[in-house]
């Protein structure tokens, strides 16, 4: 195999805060050190770039000594938190800005798409903006025309072809940009989450079109995105990007867990009281392994630990946990008589398990409740705890923004 | 290292070479310049009435007022020639230095919602730039054209000859004297953007060290001292001999014209070499 990609090395520094103000004081001063052959003094190399805490430096690393490869025809996803570096890799490997440190090889013709529809001028034509756009990504207008046709096919936007784009409908503005990307002849493709826009029928057709250009030509593809399942479906590689740094790299499903690990670093994972009275005592969400974690992937057990102390006079009362999706809709309820469950006064701990596959990608909260049916509320805890079902290759991924509701239910299809 | 023998096309580092132009990347961008060109054509008379026509309507007017109040309220010398004709000249090459200037130094801002996207060599705005205001410059010295035939009937004596040659010669000068100047301010203005500020009006002061409302003659008999201030302003020598070309009067030498295409080549350089470093990271400042 070939190496297309090697980046060795890369840092690549920002400064935080106000630019612009007393900004040639620190010129000279800058300029000055460099002239004794000194470091430049405003750049600490070594801050990590954790953007929930403050740091003492203005100078941030958003991304810190990277290194990795990329074979000719891998298809790559990069996955990361919001801050974790992702964009930063993006636009040095496009070459909108340059690394602070490092180096980054690359083998062929190069075009990214950070954005659909780049240098768009409203007052021209689609038609126009097609040879424009494909410019701008690098074509040449011969190259451009020959493949007119088919770009204007594949947008679907035949009939407004000669309108200026300022006319469009914005689903229309962004299929017709898309189509002009997808048809660029580049050994190497770099498309950031640009298919979150569109409709889901013209979704699944960027998904394709994209899905040939790494299986089919063998050329090399670079994707950005938080759909997990996309990446699964196009991503032979993943490359996960903690705080600048490179977590883990290698196939794509290891990668996607990797990543869901990586999530519940951090968070509120448990629920404790110990006031004498109360009722609840613990609750935390694991695992079937008996990690504990707020992520969980669609095909996941997503069990509910609760520590509870009950009285003799509870055992006639009822206990139930509540699901509630983040609009506050409850979701579902499950209930069990006390006396059922335990047969004396005492502390207990029960496992609640929601079956995997039912809930659908998405942020749920826990409440639980103990009561006498209508007779007294015993005790309610509203929102002990937070988890997230992550979309990770369930046949949602493709209607990303399409409601599908919230529970998954594999129902019996018969055939009459 | 062992893999020394592998040959990557494209290497992205921190710094590259002062002194690559990267022009054969502008080379191959070529069409994305006549694409630039056209678009700032068209988008610049769609839905106007009067479209190109606009063209002419500044430099008339602005020739009309300097003929009243510099030509008749302050009765400045225009060299013996016809005033309209006098300041038309002048304006009309002053206008296309410029707006090339001006124009020149918002590259960054003004695109920076393209630049930070997607890559190109930056070198082809400035250019796309110079190439448009050409389109506006012609439609200009048509103007100019079509008042030196009026006046020719009505039997003025002007003398165009044979300096007229250089013609070409001048306009490249411009263009490149607007570009060097404008890469070199609009690479500063990233950082600094006082400059913005200071450049429309900072034009306009340039004006008046360039003989567009007086002739070189005029301050080389009044301020003998001074002089120098403006016979050493590149534009000087510029528009000189462009009105000496087209209308017989005019004051230079071959060697004043020499001297500022050597300042013209050097300050583009320096532009082009700045303007390359700058493109590197001016997505982290802007």
């Amino acid at each position: 195999m070939t190496k297309v990609i090697q980046v060795e090395n890369l840092s690549k520094a920002y400064r935080l805060g106000e630019i612009g103000t007393g900004t040639i004081s620190k010129d000279l001063e800058r300029f000055w050190a460099r002239m004794r052959g000194k470091e430049d003094p405003f750049l600490k190399i070594g801050e990590v770039n954790d953007r929930t805490i403050k740091g003492g430096s203005d100078v941030v690393l958003s991304l810190k000594d990277i290194n990795f490869e990329i074979e000719k025809g891998d298809a790559v996803g990069i996955i990361g938190r919001n801050g974790a570096g992702k964009s930063t890799l993006l636009k040095i490997l496009s070459r909108v800005t340059a690394p602070t440190t490092g180096s980054v090889k690359i083998k062929g013709r190069i075009a990214s798409l950070l954005e659909v529809g780049t240098g768009f001028h409203p007052e021209l034509t689609g038609k126009e903006n097609i040879f424009l756009n494909g410019a701008i990504l690098g074509m040449r207008k011969a190259e451009i025309k020959r493949k007119f046709d088919e770009i204007v096919d594949f947008s679907g936007v035949d009939r407004y072809i000669d309108t200026p784009v300022k006319r469009y409908s914005s689903g229309m503005y962004v299929r017709l940009a898309f189509a002009v990307a997808a048809y660029l002849e580049s050994e190497i493709l770099i498309v950031d989450e640009v298919l979150a826009v569109g409709d889901a029928e013209f979704q699944k057709k960027c998904l394709g079109k994209m899905g040939d250009i790494s299986q089919g030509q063998g050329r090399t593809v670079l994707f950005v995105s938080h759909n997990m399942g996309a990446i699964k479906k196009l991503c032979n590689q993943a490359i996960i990007l903690d705080k600048g740094s490179i977590y883990s790299k290698g196939n794509t499903s290891d990668g996607i867990t990797a990543y869901t690990q990586l999530q519940n670093i951090n968070k509120a994972i448990n629920y404790s009281n110990n006031d004498p009275g109360k009722k609840f005592r613990e609750v935390t969400i694991e695992d079937n392994k008996g990690r504990l974690k707020s992520d969980f992937s669609f095909d996941e057990n997503v069990n509910v630990r609760l520590k509870f102390e009950v009285g003799q006079r509870d055992l006639n009362a009822a206990m139930g946990i509540k699901i509630l999706d983040d609009l506050e809709r409850c979701i579902f309820t499950s209930e069990k008589k006390v006396g059922e469950i335990v047969k004396h006064a005492g502390e207990s701990t029960a496992v609640i398990t929601i079956p995997r596959e039912m809930l659908s990608p998405g942020h749920y909260r826990v409440t639980f409740g103990m009561h006498v049916p209508n007779v007294e509320i015993i005790e309610v805890i509203t929102d002990v705890l937070h988890f997230e079902i992550l979309e990770t290759g369930t046949d949602f991924y493709q209607f990303s923004g399409a409601d599908m509701g919230c529970v998954f239910v594999n129902c019996d299809w018969k055939i009459l | 290292m062992h893999n020394l023998a592998e040959e990557w096309d494209i290497e992205i580092t921190s710094r590259n070479n002062l002194f690559d132009l990267k022009l054969k990347d502008v080379w191959h961008y070529r069409d994305l310049l006549a694409l630039l060109v056209r678009r700032d054509f068209v988008a610049f008379y769609k839905q106007t009435i009067l479209g190109p026509l606009w063209f002419f309507i500044q430099p008339l007017f602005t020739t009309i007022i300097y003929t009243f109040v510099f030509g008749n309220l302050a009765n400045i010398s225009a060299d013996g020639l016809p005033k309209p004709l006098f300041y038309l000249a002048g304006i009309t090459a002053w206008n296309y230095f410029a707006d090339c200037l001006t124009k020149t130094s918002t590259v960054f801002t003004a695109n920076s919602g393209l630049f930070e996207k997607v890559y190109f060599p930056r070198l082809i705005v400035p250019l796309s730039i110079v190439v448009s205001n050409l389109i506006r410059f012609a439609v200009q010295m048509l103007l100019f054209v079509v008042m030196m035939f009026a006046y020719y009937l009505k039997g003025a004596s002007f003398h165009p000859n044979a300096y007229l040659l250089l013609f070409p010669l001048l306009l490249l000068l411009m263009a490149m004297l607007g570009l060097g100047l404008g890469m070199i301010i609009s690479a500063l203005t990233t950082k600094y953007r006082d400059l913005s500020f200071l450049i429309t009006f900072g034009v306009q002061l340039m004006m008046y060290l360039t003989t567009v409302i007086y002739p070189l003659s005029t301050v080389k008999q009044k301020y003998p001292t001074y002089e120098w201030l403006v016979e050493y302003n590149p534009m000087t020598s510029i528009i000189e001999c462009f009105r000496y070309g087209f209308l017989g009067q005019g004051t230079f030498t071959m060697v004043s014209l020499a001297i500022t295409t050597a300042i013209t080549v050097l300050i583009l350089l320096i532009g082009i070499i700045v303007f390359n470093r700058v493109e590197k990271n001016f997505v982290d400042t802007v």
